[in-house]
């Protein structure tokens, strides 16, 4: 990742003066705009999956089993005969709808806390202490707790990975928050008549986001591996819906005559996770005001 | 007539951190006991080496920070004990200019944002009232008024101050208090914007409170000039009479130690002998005693006042009485 940011560093010189195009900070970036194509082409097959994928994931042929990889099903078959690439697409769905959900309530959620304990100091050692016995509990431990306590469902799995992600935002926002209200600007905005609402919402906030933004995308591809290991583990998503975690947990099983039933959801599993790192990384370089300000 | 700022025993302390569970063990005494006057269309210049509390004065009189005791009054009225929703209000008559032009823009609004915010503030005007005002000010500090779109560090450092002074034009103000505006300056642009504070001065009868530590800057804006040592005022003066007759001898060193223009010019040096003493412990008596070259022993214990003579030239030293 360094030589990216090496590399682009130099053009991204002049980038003030020209307002770059699409094609152009493509080209600047190129390593994030492959991430960002890979992405594309994975949240498209997910979202497309009942049109892609040929078949009904739930369907059973039974006479089918264990088949490998054909030009029937693209990715073979598990042992009911279901097929494992219309598994595979609509496992994507899972993953999509958790990465996205846990990564705006996490930061939403941390968003606000960690403003409120940057800015009121008294507020500060209250919030703070709670967040560290937030942190102390392990994601996996809770999430079996309220699995459960609860029946499970996707909502369940998406509290859980919740949780544990929100002390890691609100401390991140505190920190920033608590270098930007030390910001002369912010002295100037009190000398100039600035009410307390706008100094956040025209001052605070907007040079909080950038980190907070790439910190989502980080968030986003651990939720999804967390989806996925959870399920792996039966206290994740319930057993019936198809997601990645839940097909290799099946597929573990066979994986000596069938490793074809754990290959293709690892490998869309690795794709995503990877291909979401590497879009935050280059959002990190693209948002840090010393190489560009501009997005 | 009422000056437009009256600054009557400014006090700032900082309490040292306690220890867990323990009281303060002392306080910085920033600023011990300053009194002022600006009159209207007056510069005060304020000077002072650094750490001397010469912008913590500015701070308080601003109420960026709360002084700890005195009183402050901005046109007759007394703002010292308001409360910061109450302090808005009177923010309209006292602007500010900071010392650096690159932290004291917000990095992520554009340049016509920033001028335009004190307008939004207090609700001046809709908004094509707002960008003509805007434009109005961009081109009375020698900016283009295309220039508006742009964001802060697309500008250079004197284009950026120029937007700080826009800034704090911007509501009318009648007191604009230069917290060090030009010492983050390269010299020729340093000019520049003292010229441009000046004509500005003249057009509007602005007064200025302007705080620096360049003695040669001061000497060119001022009317009248306070030299600030450890928290204290140690001499005020008219400009000429303070640099040519300077009668304290802190004011002494300070011009000393001005470097001269020509190479073959010699002139008296004057080295003080240590450092400044610590604002937590501040020596008895005369706070200068302890470097001064002409103490004798009243000045260990006896505090000198600061009196005036009949021209208003005041300095805090036993020895160089007024002349009466």
């Amino acid at each position: 990742m360094a030589t990216t940011a090496i590399a682009a560093a130099d053009p991204a010189v002049d980038a003030v003066r020209r307002r770059p195009g699409l094609l152009r900070r493509f080209r600047r970036y190129p390593l994030p705009a492959l991430g960002v194509l890979l992405l594309a082409a994975l949240v498209t097959s997910a979202i497309g999956a009942p049109w892609f994928a040929g078949q009904d994931p739930f369907e059973m042929n039974v006479v089918d089993r264990l088949q490998p990889p054909s030009g029937d099903y693209w990715f073979g078959t598990d042992a009911y005969g279901r097929d494992i690439f219309s598994r595979t697409l609509h496992g994507g769905r899972v993953s999509l709808v958790i990465g996205v959900a846990v990564a705006a309530a996490s930061t939403l959620i941390g968003l606000l806390i960690g403003v409120v304990a940057g800015y009121f100091r008294t507020a500060d050692a209250v919030l703070m202490r709670i967040m560290d016995g937030l942190m102390a509990i392990p994601g996996i431990l809770l999430a079996i707790a309220l699995m459960s306590l609860t029946r499970a469902s996707l909502w369940v799995v998406i509290v859980a990975i919740t949780i544990p992600e929100v002390p890691r935002v609100v401390r991140l926002v505190r920190a920033v928050v608590l270098s930007v209200r030390e910001q002369v600007y912010i002295q100037a905005a009190t000398a100039i008549g600035t009410n307390f609402p706008r100094l956040m919402l025209k001052h605070i906030l907007p040079n909080t986001l950038a980190p907070l933004i790439v910190q989502a995308t980080y968030i986003a591809a651990s939720a999804v591996l967390v989806e996925s290991y959870l399920s792996f583990l039966g206290v994740g998503t319930p057993p019936e819906v198809p997601s990645w975690g839940n097909i290799i947990a099946e597929g573990r099983l066979y994986v000596q005559i069938a490793f074809w039933n754990i290959l293709f959801p690892s490998v869309f599993l690795a794709l995503m996770v990877l291909s979401i790192n590497v879009l935050g990384d280059g959002l990190r370089d693209m948002l840090d005001p010393r190489l560009a300000r501009r997005l | 007539m009422t000056p437009v700022l009256d600054v009557a025993g400014l006090v700032k302390h900082y309490p040292l951190s306690a220890a867990w569970f323990g009281r303060a063990r002392g306080q910085v005494r920033a600023v011990d006991g300053v009194s002022f006057a600006i009159g209207e269309g007056e510069t005060l210049g304020l000077v002072g080496e650094s750490g001397c509390g010469k912008s913590t004065v500015g701070k308080a009189v601003l109420k960026l920070i709360e002084p700890s005791a005195g009183s402050i009054r901005l046109n007759g009225e007394d703002i010292t004990a308001l409360k910061p929703a109450a302090m808005v209000a009177h923010r309209r008559r006292m602007q500010v200019i900071f010392q650096d032009p690159y932290s004291s823009l917000n990095p992520r609004m554009t340049a016509g944002n920033i001028v335009a915010e004190p307008l939004i503030n207090f609700g001046i005007g809709n908004r094509a009232e707002q960008q003509e005002r805007v434009a109005a000010l961009f081109g009375r500090v020698g900016l283009r008024p295309d220039q508006r779109d742009n964001y802060p560090h697309e500008f250079s450092g004197g284009q950026r101050q120029r937007l700080g002074i826009a800034r704090a034009l911007a509501l009318g103000p009648s007191l604009i208090i230069g917290d060090e505006p030009v010492s983050a300056l390269d010299v020729s642009v340093q000019a520049q914007v003292i010229n441009l504070m000046m004509d500005l001065q003249e057009e509007y009868r602005l007064s200025y409170l302007f705080i620096a530590h360049d003695l040669g800057v001061v000497e060119h804006i001022s009317h009248r000039v306070a030299v600030m040592y450890l928290g204290k005022i140690v001499e005020v003066a008219p400009r000429a009479a303070l640099f040519e007759a300077p009668r304290h001898p802190y004011t002494e060193a300070l011009l000393a130690a001005v470097p001269v223009s020509h190479p073959r010019q010699r002139r008296r040096r004057l080295v003080l002998k240590g450092d400044v003493p610590s604002p937590i412990n501040p020596p008895s008596g005369c706070r200068f005693h302890t470097r001064c070259p002409i103490a004798v022993e009243r000045c260990r214990s006896e505090e000198p006042l600061l009196v005036a003579d009949t021209d208003g030239h005041a300095a805090a030293c036993h020895l160089r009485e007024p002349a009466r």
